[in-house]
C-alpha cells in the first residue's frame, strides 16, 4: 500500500478544494494520520473507500479525543542596547498565548479485501462549544453507527447526517460530556473508608457540602439529613484510629 | 383486534405496574397498521446480561428492533485515563469476564505497540496458549448458551460448562484467580507454568475433541435444533464488512478476515491452522463456526505445547511501575474470540494515558442484529442475539 | 431418518447419566462446604501483611510504609499513614513501620498489583474466601491487626513462593550484612590513619546511634531502636534462617 505521503499528495491532487494535512506520529508505532479538511470528510471517505488501490471498506475504530484549550507561553528575548553605553541588556518579554481547543474524531479505516492498512484520518471541530458539528461517516461506513453515537454522548460531537444520533450509554436526559477532560464529575461522592490525596480532597470538599446542607435554613428541619457513613464520620484521614498503649 | 382494543391493553399495562415505561404498549404505525411494542431486558435472562432491546411487532414479527445499551456503563475509558498504564490492566479483565486473558493480551499489544516493548519467546507461545484457551472457553460457554436460548433448557450449557470449569481451574492454578487472571504484563507475562500445569494443560486440550464429538453428536444433528437455526438471520457479506463486524459472525458470513493471519501479530505466523469460513450466514453456520473455530484452537494449542521454547518470560528492560511511554499514539488489534479487540492509546509521556479506548467487538458486532432479527420472531431474536456472542461488560464499558 | 438425531442426543445424556453412578470421573461437581476442592497454590484473594513473629504482630511487620502500593493499587483501595518514629526490622535497621494500614476488601479487586510493587516483600496475597459480613464499613474494611500474619502462614498458603522470597531475603540480608561490615572496617581504618573520630557523620544505619534522647516508639513492645541487641526475635522457619548475623555487625 502506498504510503500516508503519497496517500495525501493523491488526495490533494484528488481534491484540490480540500485541506489534507498529514499528522505525524512521534512514538515508536509511527501510524501516522491525515487531517481531513471537515468540510468535504464525506466525499474523501467515500473516495478512500471506493479507490481500487486502498479500497478502505473497514472503518474498524472510530473515536473521539479531547484538545482543551491549552496555555502556551513564548518567551521573546530581545537584545536592548544599554542607552548609557553599557553592554546590551536581554529582555525577556513572556506572552501567553491559548491555543485554542478542539474535539477530534479519528477513524481507523483498514481494507478487508485488499488486507491492508491501517489509514488513520482524523476530523476537527471548530472549537469545543458550539461548532461542534462534523459530517457523520455512517453512511459510508455502517460500522460508524454506534461508535459515533458514542461519541456524541460521550464527547459531544455532533455528527450531522447521522440516521439515528441519540446518547448511546448515558441516558438520554444527560446533561454533560463525561469524556471531557474539563467533566466535573457530579458531588454522588461515597465515603471511602481509605481515601487518601485526590480522593480525599473530594471528600472533604464533600463533607462541608454536606455540613453546609444542614445548616441550610431552607431545609426543613423534620426531615434530618440522613446519617450517611460520610457525614458521621469526621475524619476520614485515618478512619481507624489503632489505640496506642 | 381493533385500534381501541389495543389502547385498553395499553392502558390496563400501563396500570399494572411502570407508569412512566411500561414494558409491552402499543404503537400505531401508518404503514403496519397497529403494533405492539415489547421492551426486552434488562433483566431478561436471554439477553445475555443488561442488554434491552425495544422489538416492534406485527403479529409475531418484528418489524423494528432497537437496541438499547448502557445498563452496565461506567466509563471504563475515563478510569483508566486517571490510572498508570499497569493500573488499567486489571481493568481489562473485566471487559469481556469470560476472556480475560485475551482481553489482557490485547491491551498489552497496544501498550507494547506504543512502547516499543519486546516480548520474550516464551511469552509469545505462552500467550497464545492463553489466548487460544481462552477461545475454547468462549466458545464452548457460547454454544452452551446458544442451546439454552434455543430452549434446551441447561443440558448442554452444563457439559459446555463442566469443560470450561476445567479450562479455568487451570487458569487458577497459574494466575490465581479463575476468570479475572490479570496475567499478562507490557513485555511478558507474570507467572511462569510449571512443567505439570503444561502437563495438565496439554492433557486437556489433548482430550478436547472428544469433548467436541460428544458434544456434537448430542446437538449438531438435532432436528429441532436445524430447524430452528437454518436459514435464521441471514446476515450477507456486504453489509456485514461494511457495518464492521469482525470475528466468528464475519467469517460465517463467508468472509476471509481472521487477524491471526492478516496481521500475524505474535507467534502467530509459526503455527499451521486454517480458518473456517461459513457460507450460509445464518445462525447454523455461526454455530458451526464456532465448533470448527474450537478443533483449529485444539491443532494451534498441541503445536504450541510441543515447541514451547524455554527462556524468561518478562523481557529484561521491561518496566513494572513508573512505565511512561513516549508520547504517540497506537492502535493495537487481535482477534477475540468474539471479533477484533482493539486499543486505541494515545500518550502524552505521562504515567497516564492521555486517550485510551477500547473498540469493543461485542458493540460493534450488534450493528445489524435489527436487519438480522426482521421478518423473525421474537424466539428466533433471543438466538440470532445468541449467536452473535455478546458480553456485556465489553458493550457498555 | 427424521429425530434420530435426538435420539443420538438422549444417547448421550443416557450415557452420561448412568456413568455418573460408575465412574467418579464423570462426577463433576462437590457437594460444598461440607466437601471442599484444593485450592492452588497460586490462587490470590485479597493481600496481608507479613509479620516476622507471630507472637508480636505489630512489632514485627515487615512493610516499611514506603506507601508505594498505595500509589499503584488501581481502585485507591489501600492507606497507609506513616509511623512518627523508627523501629528495627529484621536485620536490624531501624524502619519506619504503617501506624496506619487499612484495605477496603469492599473496594479491593484482587489483582495483585500491590504485591508485584512492594520491594520489601511485606505484602501477599491471602486465600480466605469466606469473607460475608453484614457490615461493609467495618468487617470488609481490614486494618492493620486483621491484616498481620505471620510469615509461617505464607509458607503454609504459598509453599514455594514463600521459599523463594525467603532465600532472596535472606541473600539480601547476608549481602548487606557483609557490606556494612566492610564499611564498618574501612570506617575504622580510616579513622585509625586519620586518628580523627568521624563516628556518625555520614551513615544514617544501624552505626549511628539517635539522638541521645531517643523517642521511644509508642506502640512498639519490641526493643527501641538504640538498644545494642536491636533485632526482634525470630519464631522459627521452615526456611533455612540465616537474618542477622551472631552480633550486630555495625555496632
Ligand atoms: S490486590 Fe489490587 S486492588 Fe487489592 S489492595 Fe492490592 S493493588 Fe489494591
Ligand atoms: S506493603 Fe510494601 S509497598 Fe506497601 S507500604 Fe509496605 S513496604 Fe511499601
Amino acid at each position: 500500500m502506498e504510503t500516508v505521503q503519497q496517500l495525501r499528495d493523491r488526495l490533494a491532487a484528488r481534491f484540490p478544494a480540500a485541506r489534507v494535512e498529514l499528522v505525524l506520529n512521534p512514538g515508536v508505532a509511527a501510524e501516522h494520520s491525515l487531517r481531513l479538511d471537515a468540510a468535504l470528510g464525506r466525499d474523501i471517505a467515500l473516495f478512500l473507500r471506493d479507490d481500487p488501490a486502498l479500497r478502505l471498506d473497514y472503518c474498524s475504530n472510530v473515536t473521539g479525543v479531547d484538545w482543551p484549550d491549552k496555555e502556551i507561553t513564548d518567551v521573546v528575548k530581545t537584545t536592548v542596547p544599554d542607552p548609557a553605553g553599557g553592554p546590551p541588556k536581554i529582555v525577556e518579554e513572556k506572552s501567553v498565548h491559548v491555543q485554542p481547543g478542539c474535539l477530534e474524531a479519528v477513524y481507523h479505516l483498514y481494507s478487508m479485501s485488499l488486507k491492508h492498512g491501517p489509514v488513520v484520518i482524523r476530523l476537527r471541530t471548530g472549537n469545543r462549544a458550539d461548532a461542534v458539528t462534523l459530517p457523520s461517516l455512517t453512511p459510508v461506513w455502517r460500522s460508524c453507527d454506534f461508535q459515533e453515537r458514542e461519541i456524541f454522548d460521550l464527547f459531544g460531537i455532533v455528527f450531522a447526517g447521522h440516521p439515528d444520533l441519540r446518547r448511546l450509554l448515558m441516558w438520554d436526559e444527560f446533561k454533560d460530556h463525561p469524556m471531557r477532560k474539563d467533566y466535573v464529575e457530579p458531588d454522588d461522592y461515597e465515603w471511602e473508608p481509605t481515601a487518601h490525596g485526590a480522593v480525599l480532597e473530594r471528600a472533604k470538599a464533600h463533607q462541608l457540602a454536606a455540613v453546609a446542607g444542614v445548616v441550610d435554613p431552607g431545609q426543613s428541619s423534620a426531615n434530618p439529613p440522613k446519617a450517611a457513613p460520610g457525614s458521621t464520620t469526621p475524619a476520614t484521614t485515618a478512619p481507624v484510629k489503632e489505640a496506642k498503649p | 383486534m381493533s385500534c381501541s382494543d389495543f389502547n385498553d391493553l395499553d392502558a390496563e399495562l400501563t396500570a399494572f405496574g411502570h407508569p412512566g415505561g411500561s414494558s409491552v404498549r402499543a404503537v400505531h404505525d401508518q404503514f403496519h397498521g397497529d403494533l405492539l411494542e415489547v421492551s426486552m431486558g434488562p433483566q431478561h435472562p436471554s439477553t445475555h446480561g443488561v442488554f434491552r432491546m425495544v422489538a416492534t411487532l406485527d403479529g409475531e414479527q418484528i418489524v423494528k428492533l432497537k437496541p438499547v445499551f448502557g445498563y452496565l456503563h461506567r466509563n471504563h475509558e475515563k478510569i483508566a485515563e486517571n490510572t498508570t498504564y499497569l493500573g488499567s490492566m486489571p481493568y481489562t479483565d473485566r471487559l469481556d469476564y469470560l476472556c480475560s486473558m485475551s482481553t489482557n493480551w490485547a491491551y498489552a499489544l497496544a501498550v507494547e505497540k506504543l512502547s516499543g516493548q519486546a516480548v520474550p519467546d516464551r511469552a509469545q507461545y505462552l500467550r497464545i496458549i492463553m489466548a487460544e484457551l481462552t477461545r475454547l472457553v468462549n466458545h464452548a460457554c457460547l454454544v452452551g448458551f446458544l442451546f439454552n436460548d434455543l430452549g434446551t433448557s441447561f443440558t448442554p450449557l452444563l457439559y459446555a460448562f463442566r469443560e470450561r470449569e476445567k479450562i479455568i481451574d487451570l487458569f487458577e492454578a497459574l494466575s490465581g484467580s479463575r476468570m479475572m487472571c490479570n496475567y499478562q504484563r507490557f513485555g511478558g507475562c507474570r507467572v511462569d507454568p510449571t512443567p505439570e500445569w503444561l502437563a495438565a494443560a496439554r492433557t486437556l486440550v489433548e482430550n478436547f475433541p472428544r469433548f467436541l464429538d460428544e458434544y456434537e453428536r448430542m446437538l449438531t444433528g438435532n432436528e429441532i435444533m436445524l430447524a430452528r437455526t437454518q436459514g435464521i438471520g441471514r446476515l450477507d457479506p456486504a453489509h456485514a464488512v461494511n457495518a464492521g463486524l469482525t470475528g466468528p459472525v464475519l467469517r460465517a458470513s463467508g468472509v476471509d478476515y481472521d487477524l491471526r493471519k492478516v496481521d500475524g501479530y505474535g507467534f502467530y505466523p509459526r503455527f499451521d491452522f486454517r480458518v473456517p469460513l461459513g457460507a450460509q450466514g445464518d445462525t447454523y453456520d455461526r454455530y458451526m463456526l464456532r465448533i470448527l473455530e474450537m478443533r483449529e484452537s485444539v491443532k494451534i494449542l498441541v503445536q504450541a505445547f510441543r515447541d514451547l521454547p524455554g527462556g524468561p518470560i518478562m523481557d529484561p528492560k521491561a518496566k513494572l511501575r513508573s512505565f511512561r511511554p513516549k508520547a504517540g499514539e497506537a492502535y493495537g488489534r487481535l482477534e477475540g474470540p468474539k471479533g477484533e479487540l482493539g486499543f486505541y492509546l494515545i500518550s502524552d509521556g505521562t504515567p497516564n494515558p492521555y486517550r485510551y479506548r477500547v473498540r469493543p467487538p461485542s458493540l460493534i458486532n450488534l450493528t445489524l442484529l435489527e436487519e438480522m432479527c426482521l421478518g423473525h420472531t421474537i424466539a428466533d431474536a433471543v438466538v440470532i442475539l445468541g449467536s452473535i456472542d455478546i458480553v456485556l461488560g465489553e458493550v457498555d464499558r | 431418518m427424521l429425530g434420530s438425531g435426538i435420539i443420538n442426543g438422549l444417547i448421550v445424556t443416557a450415557k452420561n447419566f448412568v456413568g455418573s453412578y460408575h465412574d467418579p470421573k464423570r462426577m463433576v461437581t462437590v457437594e460444598y462446604p461440607e466437601q471442599r476442592t484444593v485450592l492452588p497454590e497460586n490462587y490470590r484473594n485479597f493481600p496481608f501483611l507479613i509479620s516476622e513473629n507471630a507472637t508480636d504482630p505489630m512489632g514485627t511487620l515487615r512493610c516499611v510504609a514506603c506507601q508505594i502500593c498505595e500509589k499503584e493499587c488501581p481502585p485507591q483501595c489501600i492507606i497507609i499513614e506513616k509511623s512518627k518514629d523508627k523501629k528495627p526490622d529484621a536485620s536490624g535497621k531501624p524502619q519506619l513501620y504503617p501506624a496506619v494500614f487499612g484495605i477496603d476488601t469492599s473496594v479491593c479487586m484482587s489483582c495483585q498489583i500491590c504485591v508485584e510493587v512492594c520491594p520489601f516483600d511485606a505484602i501477599k496475597m491471602d486465600q480466605v474466601f469466606e469473607i460475608a459480613a453484614t457490615d461493609r464499613f467495618h468487617d470488609l474494611f481490614l486494618t492493620r491487626e486483621k491484616l498481620a500474619k505471620p510469615n509461617s502462614y505464607y509458607h503454609q498458603i504459598h509453599p514455594t513462593e514463600a521459599a523463594e522470597v525467603d532465600g532472596r531475603l535472606n541473600t539480601e540480608r547476608k549481602a548487606a550484612e557483609e557490606k556494612a561490615k566492610a564499611a564498618a572496617a574501612a570506617k575504622a581504618a580510616a579513622a585509625a590513619a586519620k586518628s580523627v573520630p568521624v563516628a556518625g557523620v555520614a551513615d544514617p544505619g544501624p552505626a549511628s546511634p539517635r539522638p541521645a534522647t531517643p523517642i521511644q516508639p509508642a506502640s512498639a513492645p519490641a526493643a527501641p531502636a538504640t538498644s545494642p541487641v536491636p533485632k526482634p526475635q525470630d519464631e522459627p522457619r521452615s526456611s533455612p534462617a540465616g537474618e542477622g548475623g551472631p552480633a550486630n555487625p555495625a555496632s
